[in-house]
């Protein structure tokens, strides 16, 4: 036997896709209506769609080297965490040389080092600070994410873009389809959301139920289990020996505080199974990760973005889950839309007097009882009316904010406004996007101003 | 600077996550494992990845491409992930191999054999199960493929299932519960006492109280149950004590059924707790546990021991904690005498089985697993017809059963003509009908004869014409790894027959044949 010392060339190219080739080549029966097989469909593909991927964790990692391998060749992936040494275990991108820098920087370089012709490009920074009409440019977005605020943030920005005729129906251009996946330990999930048709991130919130948090009584009065020493120490002890002064979860002096003042009380108590890395597993709430169920979940990502692009198969309807704990089990469950949702529908519906100003909208969004949003910025056809941030952008805003909605929409009877605010989100308040449609009171659906079609 | 830092990686912090779901024990097993890869094409490759990222001890790539010695150039790759990981690479056929060098394989902990054509992997599992070593086969192949475990016997103490009734024994309190359940005043004055009364003590009192008033037994019929949580609600003080709120959802916990699950009746009854002194360590504990029941009045297995987190003063929940802790251990000891028994019967030394193995078997008693595999050659010869038969007409495993037909008649037809059907594309129209011939046969050996299959299929398989996607090959060789995973650390249950992954609408089916 042998061991390996130096490297050997990559494969070369006709290689590497020839067997992609034979799938996008031939006709099939069992695929899309929209299929158009032919020689070059790869090549067309890779170079008219772009990928966004959300995350280069985990399932980041494994969706770009996917994604690259499935022909894609212009892709963008963000992500604002930089790499840990915990990370080394399955974001197989990553070396140790590697912690403490950007994950989506390294994770670009190290694939387009492996695959040729591959354009990949970083954002190293939050999805919230990307302007919303960075989203636009994608056809697909591919979300690896261990978040529900992030799946539900990108979730709102996808659903913006779509706008629906007249008749409700979603117009075809304005669909950006999004694959999202999700692991924990053995178990995951991988799912297809066509806004629109399918049911989108927000129709099934239900499916990610809020943490359970402890109740602080029991941590203050009856501890009984290591966990509740930890939150003690962490949520109640902490502030009262550091008054003002912030937690870090990630200083290991902090966590070590946490640590010792956890296993003091545990003792006091006589209650066992303090350990720093449960304190740590508690105070961050770790999710057990492995490459495997990483893997599993993003090839069926991948998989499903490419059919969905490019029509060589039919797709997941529309829920995936994978449970290896016990056996390999898959199971597809097709859920259904909320005829009802606020971010995939249409829009809720606000009715403005002619007179009513931009500052009394954005009073009406905090008071409205389906949106109860606070500190809306409002936009309209990409056109910011009212920003609250940053600084000079709401300088230049302010003056619209006396100026009626009805004239800032150009007197027309009915349109589309953009919100992003903070708003209530599974029981938290988080910063959301919903889209709205506005409508003027006393005002004939062809009053606009520039009618076009009217006559 | 943090790279600085960090240029050595401590194994406990770049395993962490994982050690969160496996622990150190099964991080030792993994880091003993040594792994033989045939054929280190995307699947192969993929599942590897997954491997050493985890830290197996060795891996081993046999690949016999040798137009730029893909089996060096993998082995490289592999070896930059993780450099704890023993990679070599045999520049060899796998094919070769297996015909020419059997005993090559005894080395190894577990075979991964991708992409291999059936005469092989009959002849290779063959080998393997001679040499009791784990064979997991992969194959993609298109937009399908499969998975599959071999190896005679798998058994199983943590099993770690997701879901499982706690033990707590409230159908049948020992002594000492009683004791202390008597020793609590349920009926406290004081609010703050009173709704601070663990669920386990009102309910072991309760159920007395029931028992009394009804000759000795418990609720047992709805009406009874019902009964019995109106019984629980009249002691309530306030209607929002959460500690009788869960008294009432646990209610049923005191109409258990007493005894042994038949899932752990069929292992104590199996055949192997016939122990000899070449028996596993398992078998000589089951047949302890099977002399453990035998013994006890009441048939139980032994108590668990831990207790869930539950509304509780500290100190009752401590006490209580201590209670079934106390029962565990003597319960335990008490196995340990019939293991020691039995390995003096059996001409080995009484103390050669660690004490903590039997804890963590105690601890598991009710969650042990046997798996068992046919050997593929029993498959191919003599499948379970009934089962092939439920398959192919039931909606849900239809498509799967049509995939593993098809995967077994490309085989036949490559072969034939020396390729898979649909590799040229002039020739994909004439190898239809060839593939559709060969699956016909491959159903007629089975012993079906009438069953059709999708034509639709059969069409698409050609059309694959044997490629290997990225995104299946990393799907398959993801779940080959996850095998290994269970399979090498004994935790968790391993795959019970044929993954049949279907990339077409993604829903995989698992075959039992």
């Amino acid at each position: 036997m042998a061991s390996p010392d130096e490297e050997s060339p990559a494969p070369t190219e006709p290689e590497r896709w020839r067997d992609l080739d034979m799938l996008l080549s031939r006709p099939g029966n069992l695929v899309d209506a929209n299929f158009d097989p032919s020689p070059g469909l790869r090549d067309t593909l890779g170079s008219l769609v772009e990928v966004l991927v959300v995350g280069a964790g985990g399932l980041g990692c494994e969706l770009l080297k996917d994604l690259a391998l499935s022909g894609f060749k212009n892709l963008h992936v963000i992500d604002m965490d930089t790499i840990d040494v915990s990370n080394l275990n399955r974001q197989f991108l990553f070396r140790v040389q590697d912690v403490g820098k950007s994950k989506a920087e390294v994770a670009a370089e190290r694939v387009m080092e492996r695959v040729s012709g591959v354009n990949i490009v970083p954002h190293f920074c939050r999805i919230e600070d990307k302007e919303i009409d960075f989203y636009s440019q994608f056809s697909i977005i591919v979300l690896g994410l261990d978040s529900i605020e992030a799946r539900s943030y990108i979730n709102s920005v996808a659903c913006g873009f779509l706008e629906y005729d007249s008749d409700d129906k979603p117009i075809p251009e304005t669909l950006k389809p999004m694959v999202d996946g999700g692991t924990e330990g053995f178990k995951g999930h991988a799912r297809v959301i066509v806004p629109g048709s399918t049911p989108c991130f927000e129709c099934n919130i239900w499916l990610f139920p809020p943490q359970v948090k402890f109740p602080l009584c029991t941590l203050a009065e009856t501890p009984r289990t290591a966990a509740h020493c930890i939150e003690y120490a962490h949520l109640i002890k902490w502030n009262e020996v550091h008054p003002g002064k912030h937690f870090d979860a990630d200083d290991a002096e902090h966590m070590q505080w946490i640590y010792s003042e956890a296993l003091k009380r545990a003792e006091l108590f006589g209650i066992s199974g303090v350990t720093y890395s449960f304190t740590q597993g508690v105070v961050k709430n770790i999710i057990p990760a492995i490459a495997s169920t990483n893997a599993i979940v993003s090839a069926a990502c991948a998989l499903e973005a490419l059919k969905l692009i490019s029509g060589c198969s039919k797709t997941v309807s529309n829920y995936l889950t994978y449970n290896g704990l016990d056996g390999t089990h898959i199971n597809v469950s097709e859920f259904v839309r909320d005829k009802d949702c606020l971010v995939c529908g249409p829009g809720t519906l606000i009715e403005l007097d002619t007179s009513s100003t931009l500052s009394e909208f954005i009073k009406m969004l905090e008071e409205h009882p389906k949106l109860l949003m606070s500190r809306a910025s409002v936009t309209h056809e990409g056109e910011n009316l009212y920003m609250q941030s940053p600084e000079v952008l709401e300088q230049m805003t302010r003056p619209n904010l006396g100026v009626p909605m009805f004239e800032l929409l150009k007197g027309a009877a009915r349109a589309t406004v953009h919100v992003t605010g903070m708003a209530e989100n599974n029981g938290k308040k988080v910063s959301s996007l919903r889209k709205l449609r506005v409508a003027f009171k006393g005002v004939e659906k062809n009053s606009k101003m520039d009618t076009t079609e009217s006559f | 600077m943090a790279a600085a830092a960090a240029a050595f990686a401590e194994p406990k912090t770049k395993y962490d996550r994982q050690l969160r779901i496996w622990g150190d024990q099964g991080q030792a097993a993994l880091e003993k494992a040594d792994i033989c890869l045939l054929t280190c094409g995307p699947t192969g490759t993929e599942a590897m990845k997954n491997l050493v990222l985890g830290g197996v001890g060795s891996v081993t790539i046999v690949d016999g491409c040798l137009g730029q010695s893909r089996a060096k150039s993998v082995c490289s790759f592999l070896q930059e992930l993780n450099d704890a990981v023993n990679a070599k690479f045999v520049e060899e056929s796998p094919l070769a191999l297996i015909d020419t060098n059997p005993p090559f394989f005894s080395q190894f902990t577990v075979v991964i054999a991708t992409q291999l054509p059936e005469r092989s992997l009959l002849k290779l599992d063959s080998i393997c199960r001679e040499a009791n070593i784990v064979l997991v086969a992969a194959r993609s192949y298109g937009l399908t493929g499969l998975v599959r475990i071999s190896v005679k016997e798998h058994t199983v103490i943590e099993s770690k299932p997701d879901h499982f009734l706690d033990d707590l024994r409230l159908h049948n309190p020992w002594t000492e519960l009683k004791q202390f359940a008597k020793s609590t005043d349920i009926s406290d004055k004081d609010p703050v006492v009173h709704k601070h009364i663990p669920y386990i003590i009102i309910l072991v009192r309760l159920a007395e109280k029931w028992a009394d008033a009804h000759d000795g037994h418990l609720p047992s019929t709805r009406q009874e149950k019902k009964e019995f949580k109106d019984l629980i609600r009249e002691h309530m003080l306030n209607l929002d004590e959460e500690n009788y709120k869960e008294a009432v959802e646990s209610s049923y916990k005191v109409s258990v059924t007493p005894g042994i699950s038949d899932d752990i009746r069929q292992i104590i009854d199996d055949s192997s707790t016939e122990v000899s002194s070449s028996s596993s360590d398992f078998w000589v504990l089951v047949a302890a546990l099977k002399e453990f029941i035998a013994n006890e009045v009441n048939g139980e297995l032994p108590l668990e021991g831990t207790i869930p987190d539950m509304t509780s003063l500290t100190e009752y929940y401590v006490s209580l904690q201590k209670i079934y802790q106390a029962k565990a251990e003597s319960d335990c000891l008490a196995l340990e005498h019939h293991v020691k028994k039995i390995l003096k019967r059996i001409d080995r030394d009484p103390d050669s089985i660690s004490r903590a193995y039997i804890k963590a078997f105690c601890k598991n008693a009710r969650k042990l697993r046997v798996c068992r595999y046919r050997s593929i050659e029993e498959e191919f010869g003599s499948p379970l017809l009934s089962e092939v038969q439920k398959y192919f007409t039931d909606e849900d495993y239809c498509f799967a059963m049509n995939f593993y037909v098809l995967l077994r008649a490309v085989d036949r037809l490559a072969a034939n003509y020396n390729r898979f059907p649909g590799i040229f594309d002039s020739e994909i129209d004439e190898d239809v009908p060839r593939l559709k011939t060969a699956a016909v046969s491959v159903m007629s050996e089975m012993g079906l004869n009438g069953a059709s299959l999708s034509e639709d299929l059969i069409t698409e398989m050609c059309r694959f014409g044997g490629a290997e996607i990225h995104p299946v090959a990393a799907f398959i060789g993801g779940v080959a790894s996850q095998e290994v995973i269970k399979l090498v650390t004994k935790q968790f249950v391993p795959l019970p027959g044929i993954f049949i992954f279907n990339g077409i609408d993604q829903k995989s089916q698992v075959l039992v044949l």
